[in-house]
């Protein structure tokens, strides 16, 4: 299983998903030790966040709503993290967000300098310049936005996109065009609503939420084999992943890598440890290879 | 197929006041299963969530006791009889009872006495009484489940027997802090298995380190900011455990290998701080 990825050693071809658990180096080094080959921390802002009031995180069963609200103590205020971080014995991608193309620029030049071996930039944003446009719907913004990283940082960079984009291929295509090293795909889907209609009001204290967990693997599955056909730089595929042959079918629509994050609730932090060992009977019982099966949805028969 | 209902919405059966514009407890009458330490997220609708623990459980019944802190625990002791909430969980691991009938202390810091109650219970309910229930708090009127206040108080003292009480103004009992009372304990020669402490961690800490040293067994319950409960999130984690799910109730040897029992806490915007900036930040606002 073991593989490289932007040219970093990976392990096996799990990735933590960002916003789970990774709040702290002690809890990222312990899911790296749970099986996971590349950890994300939870995405980093310009400026002390609180996020939204509860309820913010609701199992639905089937998956999960959340709206958060990327809560974050803000790049410049996590130098203890940091120290300890810069002593760690495992691949790192530390994912980023902002407000704005300067703000983003300005937390990821500095995250830059902190050395994660990848970072990842959540394009998932709402643009407080253009209205709350979410910067990863249009070409031209997240064009942008990826361009304008891409210049002020060392480390390999990962476009992670929102299946809210009316054609997601092409907004991948334009961070490819951008500069991007890798796509990562997809973010949560939505948002949702769940009212209570006891109470009849909204669950969540801010009312709509993305979506995550096995009820979005159909959605996750689509939007990579739509970017695997469009671009050349490598695929994270994320949404829904809970099995082994959940990151088998993510592969075959073009993968090179799988993402896990709302799996850890259903089978706890040893999930990435699950899923590659059933990745690995699944290959062994069909005699071939990862690469045998990459984007083996695409082709004609 | 799963149902898809986020939280159960039930009303408030009874209010039960503690201490009067303090704490109370709410009845809901309801079923639960529940281990002793396991708490629920409760939701105030158009407030807020947080998470509390199960002070009491009958078949038909159960309970949460809420001390008065910000805005959120004033605004649950306000509730009345008929108030809609809703409950998620319960979450977390809960304490474990030894295997076999054992010498068993009871440690409690003010309100650490909520998760403590119902072991104590689920203990006399197999016929067998701790070796003995240390009770502190800051001041009488922070002792829980009990009658110094008013002996005419409704329901009755919780746990009547032999309890140990001390307060930090020696309004109450000793004068001075649960481990003097522990350590006296010791001190006589008292033959302990297995120590359950809950309170400040500050208290919880030293408690421990009194165990460790006599190589008693000791179980303690965590307290962290709560989003989701079940492990997702990561608002909770301290070191490497996940309060939510791997606890709240950690052993002795566990704590001891934790990096940030009693030391640091996670921020409720993810940033990490020592636990005196983690409880001001707390400070009603
Ligand atoms: C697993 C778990 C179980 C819990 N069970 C209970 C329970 O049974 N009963 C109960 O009343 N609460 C319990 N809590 C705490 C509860 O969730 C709330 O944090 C508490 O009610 C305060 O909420 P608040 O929003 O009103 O106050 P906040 O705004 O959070 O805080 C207000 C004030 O309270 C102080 N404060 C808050 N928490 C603590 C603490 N633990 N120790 C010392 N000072 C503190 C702060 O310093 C501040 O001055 C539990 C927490 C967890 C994680
Ligand atoms: C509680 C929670 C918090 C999340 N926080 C972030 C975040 O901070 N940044 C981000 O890029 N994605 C975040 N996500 C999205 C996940 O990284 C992932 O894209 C999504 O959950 C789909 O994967 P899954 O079905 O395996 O959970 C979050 C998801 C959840 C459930
Ligand atoms: S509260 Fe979310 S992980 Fe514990």
């Amino acid at each position: 299983m073991k593989t490289e990825f932007l040219g970093i050693p990976l392990k096996n071809r799990t990735v933590l998903a960002s916003g789970i658990l990774g709040n702290s180096k002690d809890i990222l080094e312990r899911v790296y030790h749970s099986g996971c080959a590349l950890v994300t921390m939870k995405s980093i802002g310009p400026a002390p966040r609180d996020g939204h009031k509860n309820p913010t995180v609701l199992d639905l069963g089937h998956g999960m709503i959340n709206a958060v609200g990327l809560p974050s103590p803000g790049y410049d205020r996590m130098e203890g993290e940091w120290d300890e971080l810069a002593r760690r014995n495992f691949p790192l991608c530390a994912s980023i967000y902002g407000g704005s193309v300067a703000e983003y620029a300005r937390v990821a030049e500095f995250v830059s300098q902190k050395k994660p071996d990848v970072i990842e930039i959540n394009i998932s944003c709402p643009n407080s310049e253009k209205h709350g446009m979410i910067f990863g719907v249009h070409t031209d913004s997240a064009f942008e936005v990826v361009s304008a990283v891409k210049q002020v940082i060392n480390v390999p960079l990962i476009a992670k996109l929102t299946p809210q984009a009316p054609d997601i291929a092409s907004i991948a295509c334009a961070c490819e065009d951008a500069g991007a090293d890798a796509i990562c795909a997809i973010n949560t889907v939505g948002p949702g609503m769940v009212i209570d209609i006891e109470s009849r009001q909204p669950v969540l204290a801010f009312k709509k939420g993305g979506l995550s967990g096995p009820m979005i693997k159909p959605v996750a599955v689509r939007c990579v084999y739509d970017i695997f056909k469009a671009v050349r730089i490598p695929i994270i595929g994320l949404g829904g992943i809970t099995t082994g042959e959940d990151a088998i079918e993510m592969i075959m629509a073009g993968a090179s890598l799988t993402g896990i994050g709302s799996a850890v609730r259903y089978r706890g932090i040893d999930v990435f440890d699950k899923v590659t060992r059933e990745m690995n009977d699944w290959l062994e019982s069909h005699n071939c290879s990862i690469e045998d099966i990459k984007g083996a949805a695409h082709q004609e028969t | 197929m799963t149902p898809s209902k986020t939280h159960t919405m039930i009303r408030v059966a009874e209010k039960v006041i503690e201490h009067p514009g303090e704490s109370a407890t709410l009845y809901f009458d309801a079923p639960i299963t529940f281990t002793p330490g396991q708490f629920v997220m409760f939701w105030i609708p158009g407030v807020d969530e947080k998470p509390y623990t199960l002070s009491f459980v009958s078949p038909a019944r159960f309970g949460i006791t809420i001390e008065a802190k910000g805005i959120f625990s004033q605004k649950a002791i306000a509730l009345e009889p008929g108030d809609l909430v809703g409950i998620r969980g319960p979450f977390g691991n809960g304490f474990t009872l030894p295997d076999e009938p054992a010498h068993t202390v009871f440690v409690a810091g003010g309100f650490g006495m909520a998760p403590l109650a119902p072991l104590i219970d689920t203990l006399l309910e197999n016929g067998e009484n701790p070796l003995a229930v240390i009770h502190g708090a800051r001041t009488r009127s922070h002792l829980l489940y009990h009658d110094s206040n008013d002996p005419n108080r409704n329901p009755p003292e919780r746990h009547p027997g032999d309890r140990q009480f001390c307060t930090d103004d020696g309004s109450y009992g000793h004068k001075g802090f649960v481990t003097d009372l522990l350590l006296d304990l010791l001190g006589k020669g008292a033959s302990v298995e297995q120590v359950y402490a809950c309170g400040p961690e500050i208290m919880m800490h030293a408690v421990v380190q009194i165990c460790r040293g006599e190589q008693i067994p000791c179980q303690v319950s965590l307290e962290r900011y709560m989003r989701c409960g079940f492990g997702v999130c990561g608002a909770c984690v301290c070191g490497e455990q996940v309060v939510c799910t791997d606890g709240p109730v950690f052993d002795d040897t566990q704590v001891s290998r934790m990096a940030d029992f009693n030391r640091r806490a996670l921020l409720k915007n993810g940033q990490i701080v020592d636990l005196d900036t983690y409880f001001t930040w707390r400070q009603p606002r």
